[in-house]
């Protein structure tokens, strides 16, 4: 049952001129989110900005065995988001969840493989727990646009996720997309993989082609405009796959965000 | 102290129903929320056939407000009876089905199958989407298609019928006469308003659909007025809706003459909106001594205002 929790803010840590992680006490929400899952969050109490935008949860925030709340990874490109950058410790922020489908986390002998671009690292957090916890054996390639833009190396390394970099502006491990040292790493392995992917939609559709390419399954973490992540307004939208090549739209706060990456239809198609 | 209202033979235990388009078909809520505590649900529209809907981006928000053109993406009403409506029945929700048709014919045959089924209180008849292109708000346009699509449902059904009527038109109220006259038992008011927004960056409208129809708090003023206009001119029940986010919104639209409410957007934004609603109303009942909502409608005192325009 998703919760409507006033949240304080714990914590804001600013990792760049654009990127924050945001700390907030919600941890009834922390302690029932699955990794994928998805909060709706509203940073007003007026009517601007009036919706609530969605949130993949990025840790559960612990101290000790005490779960204290759960925090989020933001990039300031809209309204919302530029409020929870400038959001102080106190600042109290709405926080709707947790919602939505959640990743699979798969256990040996398969090894996970999570796709992040960007913003897109946010849900690999909880995921690399739950993948620590069944002992497999877990790596991480990422992908920015530039070295600065690549956070918390240190806490998957620490953790033994094997981090494979990549910037487009090669200032930091190989030049170009996140999909080249995928498809690369596809080719020369023999073990059984899962891919798991969160960013931007080309980037997912980029992976969901190479995995299909390799025979390989993938679950894939969409963001859709979303009106309110309950399943009431059908604004999220995305086309799945039909029998006899047709298509069919599903919500996907309540069918994803994380689908299987073959069940989608993508735009370029 | 007593929230009950009638809307023609349904009573209902509170003025508080969920906005079509904006509950689902409301077992998407039931997670989070008791539905026999709420007035009533007004489903998403229905077609007689499943819908796809338009591609998105379907909505877009703007200043206290969002357009949405979400293209009446539904499961059909067989599909709506086989598997929505056995899980409302169990939950004790009150139903209003909203019924849409690209034809006079349509309408008639969801009533009637509709009639039929157990769990059905009342038909809310969608001559009011502005973001399709067939039937549906070319009859809500005009006093004769209102008339015409209502007379036909009142035919085939004992269930009460309102329709629910687009604030886009020159004179709401005589729309509301049309469907009074051909014997409707309430209308809801209002749809959204048609309205569209663009990207400047990329000179792009910001909805696949082009156009869409705002809702929210933005709109709210206009709705109010457009509900006292309605009040004043049919006797049945009107239905108020149109940004409502608070109990005072509720209360605003009930004392210009609104016998009960609909939240839509406003349920996008807080989930749990029902029992807040709920106790600010009974909080301003109490502070008014007032025992029954019903005394509250229409209660709007406008003698110490612009006479002239009242009474025109």
């Amino acid at each position: 049952m998703p919760r409507d929790v006033e949240a304080r803010v714990l914590q804001n840590t600013r990792l760049s001129p654009d990127y924050n992680v945001i700390t907030l006490a919600a941890p009834e929400i922390a302690a029932a989110t699955r990794p994928g899952q998805f909060v709706m969050v509203r940073s007003s109490h007026g009517s601007d900005p009036l919706l609530r935008r969605p949130f993949s949860v990025f840790e559960i925030v612990r101290s000790g065995n005490r779960i204290e709340g759960l925090s989020l990874l933001s990039k300031r490109i809209g309204v919302t988001t530029r409020l929870l950058f400038d959001a102080v410790e106190g600042d109290v922020i709405s926080c709707l969840g947790p919602l939505g489908r959640p990743f699979d986390p798969v256990s040996p002998p398969s090894e996970a493989w999570m796709v992040a671009g960007g913003v897109g690292l946010a849900p690999f957090a909880t995921l690399t727990e739950a993948l620590l916890e069944r002992g497999a054996k877990t790596t991480l390639f990422y992908g920015a646009r530039t070295g600065a833009e690549l956070f918390y190396l240190d806490w998957f390394a620490s953790r033994g996720v094997r981090l494979v970099l990549s910037t487009e502006d090669g200032s930091k491990g190989e030049r170009g997309r996140v999909t080249l040292p995928l498809e690369q790493a596809l080719r020369e392995t023999s073990s059984e993989v899962m891919i798991y992917a969160c960013g931007p939609e080309r980037m997912l559709e980029a992976v969901s082609h190479v995995a299909g390419k390799f025979k390989t399954p993938a679950q894939v973490s969409v963001e859709r405009v979303m009106g309110c992540g309950m399943g009431g307004c059908y604004s999220c939208v995305i086309p799945v796959r039909e029998a006899g090549g047709r298509h069919h739209y599903v919500r996907s706060c309540l069918a994803g965000p994380v689908f299987t990456a073959s069940d989608l239809v993508w735009d370029h198609e | 102290m007593d929230l009950s209202v009638e809307i023609g033979t349904l009573r209902l235990s509170n003025p508080l129903i969920a906005a079509s388009g904006c509950y689902g078909y409301g077992v998407e809520y039931a997670d989070a929320v008791d539905l026999s505590t709420l007035g009533a649900i007004a489903s998403k529209g229905l077609f007689l056939a499943p819908r796809e809907g338009h591609p998105p981006p379907r909505i877009v928000e703007t200043p206290s407000g969002m357009l949405n053109a979400i293209g009446l993406q539904g499961i059909g009403v067989h599909r709506y009876i086989a598997e929505k409506l056995p899980e409302l029945r169990r939950l004790g929700a009150t139903n209003i089905v909203n019924i849409c048709g690209s034809t006079l014919d349509e309408y008639v045959e969801l009533a009637r199958i509709l009639s039929d089924a157990e769990g059905v209180h009342a038909l809310e008849i969608n001559i009011s989407c502005p973001n399709i292109k067939e039937g549906g708000i070319t009859f809500g346009c005009s006093m004769h298609g209102t008339f015409d699509v209502v007379s036909a449902v009142k035919k085939v059904t004992h269930l009460p019928v309102i329709p629910k009527l687009t604030p886009n038109v020159t004179d709401v109220a005589s729309i509301a006469k049309a469907a009074e006259d051909a014997g409707a038992d309430a209308v809801s008011l209002v749809n959204t308003f048609l309205a569209m927004a663009i990207d400047v960056e990329t000179r792009r409208p910001k909805l696949s659909n082009i156009v869409g129809g705002l809702s929210g708090p933005a709109i709210r003023p206009i709705a109010v007025r457009m509900v006292y206009e309605c009040r004043r001119t049919v006797k049945i029940p009107v239905i108020g809706m149109g940004g409502i986010a608070s109990a005072v919104d509720a209360l605003e639209f009930i004392i210009a003459g609104a016998t009960a409410v609909q939240v839509g957007t406003a349920n996008f934004v807080d989930p749990f909106i029902w029992s807040k609603l709920t106790a600010g109303i009974e909080d301003y009942m109490r502070r008014h001594g007032v025992r029954r909502i019903a005394d509250l409608v229409g209660s709007v005192d406008t003698s110490t205002r612009e006479k002239e325009w009242v009474s025109s």
